[in-house]
């Protein structure tokens, strides 16, 4: 094989627009070990709840969490497992896991030295953060849905299913139901991509992918704790965590989609922010590493 | 066509107060093996993050391939291979796995011709039987070939190799000069650098030494031997006799030992000092010009040993 090209003045290559540094990326998140067992343990959560639920029904009086109260109706019927362990997961594991996907997107890479390689290939800086940015998102909208599949399928063996009571007291059928849990996971997956364009801002400013998901779950849980304080209620509209919980708005009858748009537009505001400031950190930044 | 493949004009890189680039010029002819040589510390690897664009530069311009970087750097740098600051790799791909990963992030490279490329890549630094293990299993200097078996998955013009010996067994460090004189062979230029003397001697046609951040020469290698003044060396037991032969003929820094003589030639003929020495009837028992050791001329050019610039 000659691998090198000897006469002629060649022209520029070609450039092709092609999804393989894409799938290249999801597959890179999808082989790592430390995100397989992550998915197991947002999986594990479920069934361990429904299970202390079968064995012992606990008192739900003063649960913690701003959320609607799912957990004194999944005796009645397995489907409001799913959204328990949702709102449960909420409050820490599914940040984490964001958290762990944007240590690794940027400062992952750095730390590893194969973000030199990436950008001497040359993969542009824009397209690099563009497609890290993808797979923190794949991983946003992916982990909602693997708490509520998990949840289904433990809550129906356990408890059953059949119509399923809405926050409003009307009943809808099982499929429908199934239907507004869909619409659950897309809103969480919505939030949780915002949490990762912060993430993936905290991963352009470091090297250490540690340091970023520690910030980053530090952020979320001092979110979530200034909520908590009356004293801020002017900070409370601009909180990044402030609109998590209205995802039962969508077990209403019928679905208030309103009450969802602060939420969703929060959530806009929070990527445009957050995606513009990491790559004004990210085109120029020298990488040393 | 530009006849360089690099060429840098003032390029400079402070961090802090710390110049660790000053105003550095290099010219790289096309189709040569050039040797990038320095101590540790002495600014070649952040010379090269500049070349690439990892960095940028504080003053100064510098354009691969005839054209201007960071303008060109998506036309130019896909015929660049490059090898910076030793091997970056995920721990947890295997060799093959990491390599199509770069390849799969390079927009220039065809999908269907990956395998091979990749297969070919792996064979040609010796890592074919090694490619399916985790990379976090592979030895040093299996991590230096993956490195430089990723400089090579598609044609290159310019190869740009930072230190890429380190870490390889003496087997592997000739593979590795073999293999840089086969890339030559085939029409492409090296940028080679190395805190290794004997590295440049052995493999460049050009070198340029870097001290304390600032280029201190360039040239071919033969004329920065021949620049470097010559030595003669008497073998004698009368070597105080000898020396002020050598003295009287105007040759300087004459030296003796109890068997030898030594002296810097100058512009005196090595033939004349040999007469001068049995005209004064000294016991001439051997005599050679020496040319200079690389070794010696860097020594001269800096003024100092070989070691870590601060
Ligand atoms: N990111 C950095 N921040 C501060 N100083 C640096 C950085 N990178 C390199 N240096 C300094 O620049 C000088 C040259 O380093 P380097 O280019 O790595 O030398 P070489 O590759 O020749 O061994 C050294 O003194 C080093 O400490
Ligand atoms: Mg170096």
């Amino acid at each position: 094989m000659s691998a090198v090209e000897v006469a002629g003045v060649p022209a520029a290559p070609v450039r092709r627009v092609s999804t393989r540094f894409l799938r290249s990326e999801l597959r890179l998140i999808a082989v790592r070990r430390r995100n397989q067992v992550g998915l197991a343990a947002l999986a594990a959560v479920p069934v361990v709840l429904a299970v202390a639920m079968k064995v012992a029904a606990p008192d739900t009086s003063d649960r913690p969490g701003g959320g609607p109260d799912f957990f004194a109706q999944i005796t009645g019927n397995g489907f409001f497992v799913a959204l328990a362990a949702l709102g449960v997961e909420l409050g820490l594991f599914l940040p984490i896991a964001i958290a762990m996907l944007a240590g690794d997107a940027v400062a992952g890479e750095a730390n590893q030295g194969t973000l030199r390689y990436l950008l001497t290939v040359p993969v542009g800086r824009t397209r690099l953060l563009a497609v890290k940015y993808a797979g923190i998102v794949a991983g946003a909208f992916l982990a909602p849905l693997v708490v509520a599949v998990s949840g289904l399928v433990i809550g129906l063996i356990l408890f059953g299913g059949g119509d399923v009571t809405l926050l409003s007291g009307s009943q809808v059928g099982f499929g429908e139901a199934l239907l507004r849990l869909l619409g659950v996971c897309l809103y969480l997956g919505v939030c949780l991509s915002a949490l990762g364009a912060v993430g993936l801002f905290l991963s352009t400013l470091t090297e250490q992918p540690m340091g970023a998901t520690i910030a980053l779950t530090m952020l979320t849980v001092a979110s979530f704790v200034l909520q908590q304080i009356p004293q801020l209620d002017w900070l409370h509209p601009y909180l990044l965590t402030r609109h998590w919980q209205d995802f039962g708005e969508l077990l209403r009858d019928p679905v208030s989609f309103g009450a969802l748009t602060p939420g969703l537009l929060s959530a806009g505001a929070y990527v445009l922010v957050f995606a513009t400031a990491a790559w004004a950190r990210f085109a120029g930044r020298d990488v040393t590493s | 066509m530009s006849d360089l493949a690099v060429a840098t004009h003032g390029l400079t890189k402070r961090f802090g107060s710390q110049v660790a680039v000053d105003t550095v010029d290099l010219a790289v002819p096309r189709g040569s093996v050039y040797g990038f040589l320095g101590p540790n510390g002495s600014g070649k690897t952040t010379t090269i993050r500049m070349l690439l664009g990892l960095i940028g530069a504080t003053a100064g311009q510098h354009e691969l391939l005839g054209a201007a970087l960071p303008e060109h750097a998506a036309d130019v740098l896909p015929r660049v291979g490059a090898l910076v600051e030793g091997p970056g790799f995920h721990p947890y791909l295997s060799g093959r796995d990491n390599l199509r990963r770069i390849d799969a992030a390079d927009r220039t490279a065809g999908a269907r011709t990956s395998d091979a490329r990749i297969a070919a890549a792996l064979d040609r630094v010796g890592l074919g039987a090694a490619a399916g293990k985790r990379y976090r299993t592979y030895s040093l200097g299996m991590k230096q070939r993956l490195a430089i078996a990723a400089a090579l998955l598609m044609p290159r013009e310019l190869l740009i190799l930072d230190e890429p010996t380190n870490g390889l067994d003496p087997q592997g460090t000739r593979e590795v000069r073999t293999l840089v004189g086969t890339l030559a062979a085939e029409g492409a230029t090296v940028l080679l650098s190395t805190h290794l003397l004997a590295e440049v001697e052995q493999v460049c046609t050009h070198v340029g030494v870097m001290h304390r951040g600032k280029l201190v020469a360039q040239q071919p290698l033969a004329g920065l031997r021949s620049d470097a003044a010559p030595r003669v060396r008497v073998l004698t037991d009368q070597p105080a006799q000898a020396a002020r032969v050598l003295r009287t003929l105007g040759l300087t820094e004459v030296a003796e030992t109890a068997a030898e003589t030594t002296g810097q030639l100058g512009a005196v003929a090595p033939e004349k000092v040999v007469a001068a020495l049995v005209h004064d009837g000294v016991a001439v028992r051997g005599f050679a010009v020496v040319a200079p050791s690389l070794e010696d001329v860097f020594v001269s050019l800096t003024g100092r040993g070989f070691d870590v610039s601060g």
